[in-house]
């Protein structure tokens, strides 16, 4: 009779967490935070130095920092990039998530549709020292249009030139070309004897995506319309992915093989002298850990069709980055915007910025003579200057998935040999737009 | 009063089952549950933060990934076709290695133990870590694969791409089978074991060749075992995500597109739960047919032998 109970009341505890865990999904969040839980937070952080453990060591006597002045203990956890969009994802379906997050700027317009991060209205940027201290375009990319922030921005990057010096000098450049049909020049110069142009990640999406952006702003494409319809075949969105792609079809500046690199291996072909030029974001530190000197490469702005980078049609790059946001349904209200505040103060931005080789979106930070060196100097400018959001609708993932397969696919057609033409472009980029329609 | 005592008699080993009955549904049945629920409403990022209250679609999901003239399902049809060619070929190929393996290794000689374990090494090997080095030895430009075909032995006129185009589905099965069929040999070698010696010794007496023996002797001994190993090897190529995916990325070339992956794109990369679901709820019903016709046919099958 004992066990017959006992397997009884197993049998009833195990139903009641099934139904329990059944139910727990789909938490509100029109209810908001509360300031239930004042002496804690926790805070997921994007994994933006050499591998997690750097990150606690870099973040954690910061948040040390932070806690004697506030008596608030922040739990850190720092995730890798290619689980953190999952996170966000599942703590958003479940309700359960972190109170303070990093977040990649190009999801902010998507993750803001979802409704999980708190808006950063008026009150709110006020309390963290008002929108006027951060970088006008760093914060275009923290949300859609007209809305009020999903995010602020925390730390920022742009795209840059680098170029190997000596490869070069070998075949007589003087300097960096400043437009693209120097840079096609220069590259035929020293494509040879194995030796290649330029380097491009043909296999990754989110890189195909920065560099053919950057580029359909010179042909005046924006990939989307004013409404947010997908404007994939316009011409100057063909015209730009068919710039891109003729650097290996037609200009054959690009290596083939460079058509399915996905793992940084143009970088690791920078570094051993294989190819002489890379369009990258903060390359340096890779470069060095690959055994290469400061001195041996140059950095210099994305080349523009006028040679000098500015808005509009001058724009040379995405503006890359990431965000700070917190999650609307925190226990812990105050304490979160506390916490942003005390990531984005001057201190800390010249500081974390510094160390992971980032510019500061905060304006009053980036006087520090750390953004000043030559590489981090054209980081700033581009940045201040020539760089633009990618476009902040709510299908951005769409958008990179889409596109970034159709230049892929392109690339594995110029590296195969088949012919790329306009029509050709159009019709991968037809493909890709009757994808974002499902 | 003795009915009731045999009523718990007989009932006492369904209640000691009760709870891991109850585990299996929690972790099994409720996930794929909603799973269906899901895949029957718009449950985009809009939606997410709230999926209970998500709009119902009623079967619009599935009538968007059946409709083979529009783009989502003219591709959903080409993986499907790509993954039935890509597990027929991975399980004909792992069994038919697995089955050879096993027999070769059946007889007593020096080093058996080590041979043995070196062709367990595959499947003992984290995924991710032995994908990604056949991702690294099928470059074009700095891979071994390219090294031996076309610098040393120059088979090929020039470099061919084995991650990109129509060469990427012989990488994937290449990679799939090398990871796959130390299974098939260990349960083989696992099954001969239980085949008596002396059938074998009779057979010779009898005159019978090593050929004869393994189709009158092993292969009829195997037939239960292979029963149970097709399936598994087959349930398990047609779901499998982790070597696409750590071969190719986000986004497949065509060739190599398999449904898992198809899948993970439609739902997870794209946001669009409510599609990405209704195309796993289609995959699961194609299983259970082939899973039940299988089991069907090949147990008559057995009957008639008998």
């Amino acid at each position: 009779m004992r066990i017959l109970r006992a397997a009884t009341v197993t049998a009833t505890v195990t139903a009641l967490a099934a139904v329990a865990a059944g139910c727990g999904g789909g938490t509100s969040f029109d209810d908001g935070g509360s300031d239930d839980s004042p002496r804690t937070l926790t805070y997921w952080a994007s994994n933006q130095g050499p591998n997690v453990e750097a990150d606690k060591k870099i973040l954690g006597p910061e948040l040390r920092k932070f806690e004697r002045q506030t008596g608030i203990k922040v739990k850190l956890e720092v995730i890798p990039w290619p689980e953190l969009l999952n996170r966000i994802l599942a703590a958003t379906t479940s309700g359960q998530g972190p109170d303070v997050l990093n977040i990649g700027n190009t999801w902010s317009a998507s993750l803001q549709a979802t409704g999980a991060l708190l808006p950063w209205d008026r009150k709110n940027l006020d309390a963290i020292g008002g929108r006027d201290r951060f970088l006008a375009p760093a914060l275009e990319a923290t949300g859609a249009a007209g809305k009020d922030p999903a995010a602020v921005p925390l730390y920022s990057l742009a795209y840059a030139l680098y170029y190997n010096k000596r490869m070069f000098q070998e075949a007589g450049i003087s300097k960096p070309p400043a437009t693209w049909d120097e840079l096609v020049a220069d590259g035929k110069r020293i494509s040879k004897d194995g030796k290649w142009g330029l380097g491009a990640e043909g296999g990754q999406l989110t890189n195909n995506i920065h560099q053919a952006f950057a580029l359909g702003k010179q042909h005046g494409a924006d990939f989307f319309d004013r409404t947010g319809k997908p404007t994939f075949t316009s011409d100057g969105a063909v015209a730009a992915v068919k710039q891109y792609i003729d650097f290996m079809a037609k200009d054959k500046i690009i290596a083939p093989g460079n058509a399915e690199y996905g793992q940084n291996q143009s970088l690791r072909d920078f570094a051993t002298g294989r190819t002489a030029m890379v369009l990258w974001q903060a390359a340096a530190t890779t470069f060095a850990a690959d055994g290469m000197k400061p001195g041996d490469w140059g950095v210099a702005p994305v080349p523009v069709p006028s040679g000098t980078p500015g808005t509009g049609r001058q724009i040379n790059s995405m503006l890359a980055g990431i965000n700070i946001a917190v999650f609307k349904n925190t226990r812990n209200l105050q304490g979160a915007r506390k916490f942003v505040k005390f990531m984005t103060s001057d201190t800390e931005q010249r500081l974390l910025n510094k160390t992971y080789g980032s510019i500061p979106p905060v304006k009053a930070a980036q006087q520090d003579p750390a953004f000043n060196r030559k590489d981090t100097r054209v980081l700033r400018e581009t940045l201040i200057r020539s760089a633009a959001p990618l476009p902040q609708i709510a299908e951005e993932s769409q958008f990179e998935t889409s596109v970034g397969t159709a230049v892929k696919d392109l690339f594995a057609d110029a590296a195969a040999g088949h012919p790329v033409t306009t029509a050709s472009v159009k019709a991968r980029l037809a493909k890709a737009q009757q994808q974002m329609a499902q | 009063m003795r009915g009731f005592t045999r009523l718990r008699r007989v009932g006492l080993p369904y209640l000691l089952l009760l709870p891991a009955l109850l585990l299996e549904l929690l972790v099994h049945l409720v996930p794929m549950v909603i799973g269906i629920v899901m895949s029957f409403k718009e449950l985009t990022q809009l939606h997410i933060a709230h999926w209970g209250t998500a709009p119902w679609k009623a079967l619009g999901n599935y009538r968007v990934t059946v409709d083979f003239d529009a783009p989502v399902g003219a591709t959903l049809l080409h993986s499907f076709v790509v993954t039935c060619a890509f597990s027929l070929l991975t399980v004909g190929l792992c069994w038919l290695l697995g089955t050879a393996a096993a027999i070769f290794l059946q007889e007593n000689f020096r080093g058996r133990g080590l041979l043995r374990a070196v062709f367990l090494t595959p499947y003992a090997l984290p995924v991710y870590a032995a994908v990604i080095t056949w991702a690294f030895l099928f470059q074009r430009d700095n891979g071994l694969v390219n090294h031996v075909l076309h610098d040393q032995l120059q088979l090929t006129g020039d470099r061919p791409f084995w991650l990109l185009g129509d060469n990427s589905f012989l990488a994937l099965l290449v990679v799939s089978v090398w990871k796959t069929w130390p299974f098939a040999f260990l349960v083989v070698m696992a099954a001969l074991q239980s085949i008596p010696k002396d059938l074998y010794e009779a057979a010779a007496l009898d005159g019978a060749g090593i050929v004869r023996q393994i189709r009158r002797i092993t292969l009829p001994s195997l037939r239960p075992i292979n029963q149970v190993l097709l399936l598994v090897l087959f349930l398990w190529s047609f779901n499998d995500f982790n070597t696409p995916y750590v071969l190719f990325g986000k986004a497949a070339p065509e060739a190599a597109d398999l449904l898992s992956i198809h899948i993970y794109q439609s739902s997870f990369v794209t946001w669009n739960f409510g599609t990405g679901s209704a195309m796993s709820v289609l995959l699961l019903l194609f299983l259970l047919v082939v899973t039940a016709g299988y089991l069907l046919a090949t147990s008559r099958g057995r009957k008639s032998d008998g």
